[in-house]
């Protein structure tokens, strides 16, 4: 059993970030997934910091990673709420009709 | 080490896992459930990396709040999910390629890339992980001192997104009845009560 290092967690997270840019494509017509897919990117970009930062023995990594939670948990709110709003005045969530929000 | 070995391929597998359910499910709501799972693995994943504190924060903060977010949101909106899937196969081939550049890409530069031994030493200004204190207390000393206006900031973008979220998703109803205090003190007895004279065997 080999042992576990940076490079290990840094796969994981390029499969996560991969994942995460796929399913944008795979579901281009509902937005909550495609929200989705955003966290699961911003997760991937966490574990590279948290990664970087626990091998390097550099504090700071973990520091940036909990800005970028705090960012991430605001976009999902702020998304979702335009998306109930959306949802409100159009009666669907789908995607390709968006762009009738601009003025 | 060898349960640490194990431990992390469990959480690592099971991770991708979930996201590829997160991905591919036909039903949003478990794709909700199976993005906190994504999210229970990668603290896992965290903890295992020895920053225990950021774990639960992961915790906290994405299966807490954000994923019970969506699932609120899933929930509320009445929509046709199955119609919103169509074309699911139709965008395969291209979000499969793309993402299978990228992935080739990102595994080529992890493959040929290693830290010089030398690279601990070229770091500007390093904050090193003290191991005399725990990993919260370590943050901490280093979050309200050198970061400290970051910190802020970030409290900033919370009350903004906080605000936003109210300002968008307010709306007031027509019809609502609300307590109007000077009403209630100018009503009359006249206003509120109005007497009838019941004649015997007639009623109303």
């Amino acid at each position: 059993m080999i042992a576990i290092g940076l490079g290990h967690y840094l796969t994981v997270a390029a499969l996560l970030f991969t994942l995460g840019i796929f399913g944008i494509f795979l579901n281009r017509k509902n937005i909550i997934i495609i929200l989705m897919s955003v966290e699961l990117m911003l997760l991937a970009v966490n574990i590279n910091l948290v990664a970087f930062s626990t091998q390097l023995g550099d504090l700071v990594g973990q520091i940036f990673a909990m800005i970028i939670l705090t960012v991430a948990a605001a976009e999902a709110a702020i998304g979702l709420a335009i998306l109930v709003v959306y949802f409100r005045n159009r009666g669907s969530i789908a995607v390709e009709d968006v762009n009738l929000m601009k003025g | 080490m060898i349960v640490a070995t194990i431990a992390f391929y469990v959480f690592a597998f099971i991770a991708v896992a979930s996201a590829v359910m997160v991905i591919a499910a036909r039903n949003p709501v478990h794709s909700v459930l199976f993005l906190i799972l994504v999210f229970f693995n990668a603290a896992g994943l965290f903890v295992l990396m020895g920053a225990e504190f950021l774990a639960m924060i992961l915790v906290i903060v994405y299966v807490g709040a954000v994923a019970v977010l969506f699932l609120f949101v899933v929930m509320m909106l009445d929509v046709d999910f199955a119609e919103l899937r169509e074309g699911f196969l139709q965008y395969l081939p291209f979000g499969a390629l793309i993402g299978f550049i990228l992935l080739i890409e990102l595994l080529l530069v992890l493959g040929a890339w290693v830290i010089a031994p030398e690279a601990a030493s070229l770091m500007a200004s390093p904050t090193p992980i003290p191991t005399d204190v725990t990993n919260t207390e370590a943050i901490g000393r280093v979050l309200y001192t050198d970061y400290v206006y970051y910190f802020q900031a970030s409290g900033m973008i919370l009350l903004d997104a906080m605000i936003g979220a109210i300002v968008l998703t307010l709306r007031h109803k027509e019809g609502v009845k609300r307590q109007v205090i000077a009403h209630q003190v100018a009503r009359t007895r006249e206003q509120a009560v109005e007497l009838k004279d019941v004649k015997p065997g007639q009623g109303i």
